[in-house]
Formats: structure tokens, sequence, C-alpha cells
């Protein structure tokens, strides 16, 4: 750890119900999902969440349909109330806020992007984007300058006085961007933000995020069921399943040791070749200095496929920054490409 | 010898049955052969013998072998006891707090009347301007307040306008807070719709006895409490309807960025809601154009009053002609808040 996380979930809990409490204590004494529903009636939406968000990185929180995505992000500005845990944003705990102090808390530290857009369609593109400033009761002035400034920085410069509907999915998103930016606030909560648009424009926005990231430095918690979008975006990935954590790391990591079938199965599809970085496959340097080639650190295993021309004999010297950091073997990227059970994973590793 | 005399001989009533014999008003039945158009009522003169006859035991008939049993006609006069008992009570609460209603009511009759025709016409025009936008409805207005005044019914005609803007003022004011408060809280709108809907399905007449007992006659007050009390709940309805069809993800958003319950409601809620609220406020003009008809009975001014004079002197001229200049009125209205919606409509579709 290098630095204190910005935000912190330790042991939360959240039963749908009308008994939640009655609920939890089943729950501690080891009830699962499916039963607790059938003998209780109650959903059992997260169970044991801990998950620590460092400054500064992309968390994504990936997860099929019904595992709880939506429900954990909506604790962390308490949209929804947990049954047991804490939420420790900055080191306070969120749950001890009274409603003052929460409102504060989403008006100046935590901002919002939503897989439906959600803008107000009476109002326009540039009003939307400048709503967090109203809201926190800065004149119309303050607001539209910010609302400009981060329409322009998004790429809508000259929609200022359409309404929503006159825009596409796309560009209706690009407002839903700008506005969580205009708050200045620390957090960004992004769920499924990117699920509504077609690849393409999925794809620049996915750019376009990272980007923004590259400049603006801010505590991202991204919701995805997708996993390619998963692996582009994270810098530390957490996986769910019916409520709980399955696995948590960094992304690379994951791919190459997954701890769970149900990982394996997700990670079954991908182009492992496209997503894998040279760091996550070289070995420590060994003191040895016939190389055919020099590489970066974060290039992707295609691109030396691409270079070796199909040659497992070939090792390559590794470079970040200018340092070397490692050796990489052919043989060894030729392995990481067969995907790993979770059994042999404790092997590899 | 009434029907029910040998029920009350086997179970050894007759001592108490005749300790206090009641002499009260007389029966429903002889009530209503009095008032009827002398139906062939001989029947109920002679006890019924045989056992397809046997009378229902209701009250009256029971009263008939057992004087000690009240009758029908004592219970309305407890009613209206009960009713007179309160109502002084209810007067001295609710005189003040209507009374309000009657000056607005007296000022405006005053004011569309005070000013002259070339004053009032374009000064309607003025107002169908700025809530439609639209020449053809304006000239369809000019052409109808023309022909109204050309014919002599401008008085009368501008009188019950004059009602209708008033009434329809106080139940959006009254009506929307209600509704919001409606949409607010399940408790309360399982309350209300009942009372809702007895509002709207009560024969108009019937709260129009009450009121009668409450207010004199004289007060503008009695018929624009009729009037509102019918025509509110439209609006009611509807605004309840329109904040509660707020789509979920726009109400999540305002939260998730640290709305307050009054930005929420005034930024978001009330705005996106107002189609529903103007469509509540287009049937309450309908309903209070209705009602100021009715209300004629009990001394509202306009065109209803000659509707009634045609029906009571058998006028069928004067009638049918003033029937014709309120549905000129009632098209009128209707046209120009509907356009007026449209245009909201299209302000904020999505
Ligand atoms: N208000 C609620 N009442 C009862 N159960 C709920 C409620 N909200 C969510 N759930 C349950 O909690 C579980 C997780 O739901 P959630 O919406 O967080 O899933 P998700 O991972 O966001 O799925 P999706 O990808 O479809 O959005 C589901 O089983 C759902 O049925
Ligand atoms: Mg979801």
């Amino acid at each position: 750890m290098t630095n204190d996380p910005k935000v912190s979930i330790r042991g939360l809990y959240k039963i749908f119900g009308n008994d939640p409490q009655n609920a939890l204590q089943h729950v501690y004494n080891g009830m699962g999902k499916t039963e607790l529903l059938e003998t209780h009636g109650h959903v059992l939406g997260l169970q044991d969440i801990n998950v620590d968000m460092q400054p500064n990185e992309v968390t994504v929180i990936m997860g099929l349909s019904g595992s709880g995505k939506s429900t954990l992000i909506r604790h962390l500005n308490r949209l929804i109330e947990p049954t047991a845990g804490e939420v420790i944003v900055d080191g306070e705990n969120v749950l001890d806020y009274d409603e003052a102090a929460l409102r504060q808390l989403r008006q100046q530290k935590m901002s919002m992007v939503f897989q439906k857009f959600a803008l107000l369609p009476h109002r326009t593109v540039l009003q939307n984007a400048g709503m967090s400033r109203i809201v926190r009761g800065e004149d119309e002035e303050t607001a539209n300058l910010a609302g400009q400034k981060w329409l322009d920085r998004v790429g809508l410069g000259g929609f200022e006085g359409q309404y929503p509907h006159q825009l596409s999915g796309g560009m209706q998103q690009r407002v839903g961007i700008a506005r969580a930016l205009a708050s200045d606030s620390d957090i960004m909560l992004m769920d499924e933000a990117f699920s509504a648009l077609d690849p393409l424009i999925r794809t620049d926005m996915q750019d376009l995020l990272l980007e923004l990231q590259q400049d603006l430095h801010k505590t991202i918690v991204f919701i995805t069921h997708d996993l390619d979008e998963a692996l582009k975006l994270a810098d530390h990935l957490v996986i769910l399943k019916d409520g709980y954590v399955v696995q948590q790391g960094e992304p690379q990591d994951i791919l190459l040791n997954p701890n769970d079938p149900y990982i394996e199965d997700f990670v079954s599809d991908i182009n492992r070749a496209r997503v894998l970085r040279v760091r996550s496959v070289m070995k420590p340097l060994n003191g040895a200095d016939s190389f055919a080639g020099v590489v970066d650190a974060n290039d992707n295993l295609e691109k030396l496929i691409e270079l070796s021309g199909g040659d497992t004999t070939y090792a390559y010297k590794v470079q970040q920054d200018g340092q070397d950091v490692g050796i990489l073997d052919m043989k060894d990227l030729v392995r990481a490409l067969v995907p790993a059970h979770a059994s042999e994973s404790t092997v590899t590793r | 010898m009434a029907a029910y005399d040998g029920l009350f001989q086997t179970l050894g009533l007759s001592d108490w049955c005749d300790q206090n014999k009641t002499d009260g008003p007389m029966t429903m039945a002889e009530l209503l052969a009095q008032s009827g158009k002398k139906s062939d009522d001989t029947a109920s003169a002679e006890p019924a013998t045989s056992f397809w006859d046997t009378p229902f035991p209701s009250l009256d008939e029971l009263n008939q072998s057992c004087k000690s049993i009240a009758r029908t006609r004592d219970m309305t006069s407890w009613v209206e006891e009960l009713f007179l008992s309160v109502k002084d009570t209810l007067k001295f609460v609710l005189d003040p707090l209507t009374q309000p209603l009657s000056w607005a009511l007296d000022g405006s009759l005053w004011l569309f009347q005070a000013l002259p025709w070339f004053v009032m016409i374009p000064l309607l025009l003025l107002v169908v301007w700025a809530a439609t936008r639209s020449w053809a409805l304006i000239g369809f207005v000019a052409v109808s307040f023309l022909f109204l005044s050309f014919i002599d019914h401008y008085v009368p005609a501008i009188q019950t306008l004059s009602i209708i803007f008033v009434c329809t003022g106080f139940c959006v004011a009254l009506g929307v807070p209600i509704g919001i408060l409606m949409s607010r809280s399940n408790a309360l709108q399982r309350f209300a719709i009942p009372v809702l809907d007895m509002l709207q399905t009560l024969p108009t007449f019937v709260y129009l006895i009450p009121l009668i007992f409450l207010f004199s006659v004289t007060e503008s007050k009695l018929y624009g409490i009729a009037i509102i009390l019918y025509a509110i709940v439209p609006v009611i309805r509807l605004t309840d309807l329109g904040i509660r069809l707020v789509d979920r993800d726009v109400i999540e958003a305002a939260d998730a960025f640290g709305m307050s319950t009054r930005q929420k409601l005034f930024g978001v809620q009330i705005p996106l809601a107002l189609p529903n609220i103007m469509a509540g406020v287009n049937q309450t003009i309908m309903m209070s154009l209705a009602m100021v008809v009715i209300a004629s009975l009990v001394s509202a001014p306009g065109l209803g009053v000659l509707v009634l004079r045609g029906i009571r002197n058998l006028e069928l001229g004067v009638g049918l002609v003033s029937g014709l200049c309120i549905v000129l009125l009632a098209i009128v209205l209707d046209r120009v808040t509907k356009a007026s919606l449209s245009r909201i409509n299209a302000a904020q579709q999505h």
C-alpha cells in the first residue's frame, strides 16, 4: 500500500426485505443467497464486501446481471442504506453522516454518471452540464462557465442550446460526463456508463475517459459487465458474483491466475495476446545479455509475436521508462496465452 | 293488523311495544305518497295477508306492529338534528376561512363588468396569445366573443367566465399542493382517493343541500365552494399521478448530485409533471363550467341563470340560445387550454 485508500468498504452487507436485521443473523451463520430467499423471502444483495479504492485509480467492478454491482456503487453515496458495514471516504464513515453532511458529500466529493444518462429533459445541454454548481448554490454565471468548459472538453462545444432529446445517445452521455466533471469532485461513480452505447461509440467513450483520467487523476469507480471494457480501463478489478467478491486485484494478475471457475469462464473468450502485457509475463533480470531486441514493459503480447515473427527461441530485454526491468522469453509468452485453470494457478505463481 | 304482529306476540314483546308509542312524523310511504304524483298507494293501506305479499321487515313496517321501534322518518330527522347541532360550530370555523373566496368572486365579477367590452375583449385575446401563440385560435376566440356580444349575451358570458377564472385559480392553488402531498405519502393517497371518488360521483345537488344550511344564499362563496369541491378533483389526481410518473432515473440523478427536497420538487418534479398538471387544469375548467350552470340555482350569476329561466318559464328560445352560448364558451376554454398544454408538451418531449 503506497497510499491510504480514498474509499474503503468494510464488511458491507445489504439485504432487501421487511426484516433485514433478522435475516442478517442467518447470513452471519452461513446461509446462502438462494436459501435465504427460499426460507425467509429476503434477497441477499451484498455480502461481506471489503474493497479499497486507491486515489487516482480506476476501480472497475465487474459481474453478471444481478450480481449486485449497482447496489454496491449506490452505497458509496448512500443512495442505498446498508444493512451492516462501513463506507469510509477520506477517513470518515459516510454512514455516520446526517442529511446535511450527506448532501455536502454528494455535492462536493462524489459525482455520478448513469447508464440511462438521466439528464434533465426540460433543461438545455448547458444547464444540465452546470447543474451540480446550481445545486450547490453557485450563481448561474459560474455554473455556465463550468458547464461550458467541460462541454468543450468532452467535444460538445456548439451544442449548448440544444435539449437532451435532440442529441444521440453517445452525445447525451458526453453531457452526463461533463455534468459529473463540472462538479470538480474527487470521486466519480459510473454505473454501466457506456453499456447503452453501440460498440464504436463505446470505444470512443472509453478512450475519452482514459484521456481525461490522464489529466485529472480522479478516483473513478466504474461498473461494467463487459470484460474487455474492464480490462481496458481497470487499475484495480473487482469481480462480483451473487453479491460477494470472487476475486480482486490487478487485472493482468486475475487473467493469469483466476481463482474460481466462474472467472475462468469469464476470461476464456478473451483475446489474451492483446490484453496481456509484457510486464505481466516477464522474468526478473538474470545477468544474461544476448537479446533479440528491446521491448517496452507495457507492450501487449500481440506486438511481440509480430516482432519475433513467431520464433519462440528469442528472448527480449524489457525496459520501462528507459530502465531495464526484466527479460521476456518467448516460451513464457506462448505459455501465458493458454488460459490458466484455477487449480494450477498457484503453480504458475 | 300489520304483517309482523305475530312475530312480536310470539316473542312476548307486546307489552314493551305498547309501552312508549311514538307518534313521530309521517312514514316514508306517506311522505312519498304525498309528494309523488298520486301513485297507486292503496295497497299500503291494506295490510298484506298472503305469504307472497309479505313486506320487507323495514323500520316502518316493524313500527306498525311494535310502536316502540323507531320509524325511518325518525332516523332522517336525527340526521337532520345532528347536522343542525354541529352547524353553528362548523359555520363559526368555515365562515372566516372561506371569506376570501367571496371577496375574490365578488371582486372579479365587479372588475370583469367594470371594464368596458372594448377593453375586455382585447385583454382576453392577449391572454390567449400569451398562452397559445396561435393566430388561428385568437381569430376563433375573437369571433366567438363578438358573436356573444352581438346577440346581447356578453354580460352573462363574462360573468360566467369570471367565476370560472376565480374557481380555477382556487382549485389550482389548493389542488396542486394537495396532489404533491399525496404523491409523497402512500397512506395519504389511500385515504384521499375514496374521498375524491366520492366528490366526483356524488350528484351535484347533494352537496348543495348542506351548503345552503351553512351559508346564506346571498353569499357568493356558497356557489364558489360547490364549484371548487366538484372541479378540484382532476387537478389533485393528475398532480399526484404526474409526480409519481416522473422518471425514477432522473430523480436518482437529482439525489446523487445532492439536491434538497425543495430543489428536487421545484427543479425536477413539478416541471416534469407539468404536462399532467395542465391536463388536470383543463378538466377542472371544463368541470367548473358544468357546475356554474347548476350553481345558478343558488344565485350564481351568468349564463346559467338564463338556462334556468328557460326551464322555469318554459321560454324555449331563451334556454336554447343561452345553452348554445355555454357550448361556445366551453369550446373556447377547451381549445385554449389544450393548445397551451401542447405547447408545454412540445417544449419538453423526451
Ligand atoms: N429494491 C430491491 N428490492 C429487492 N431486491 C433488489 C432490490 N434492488 C436490487 N435487488 C436485488 O439485488 C440483486 C442485485 O441487483 P443489482 O441491481 O445491484 O444488480 P446489477 O449487478 O447492477 O445487475 P445489472 O447488470 O442487471 O444492472 C438482484 O438479485 C436484485 O434482484
Ligand atoms: Mg445495474
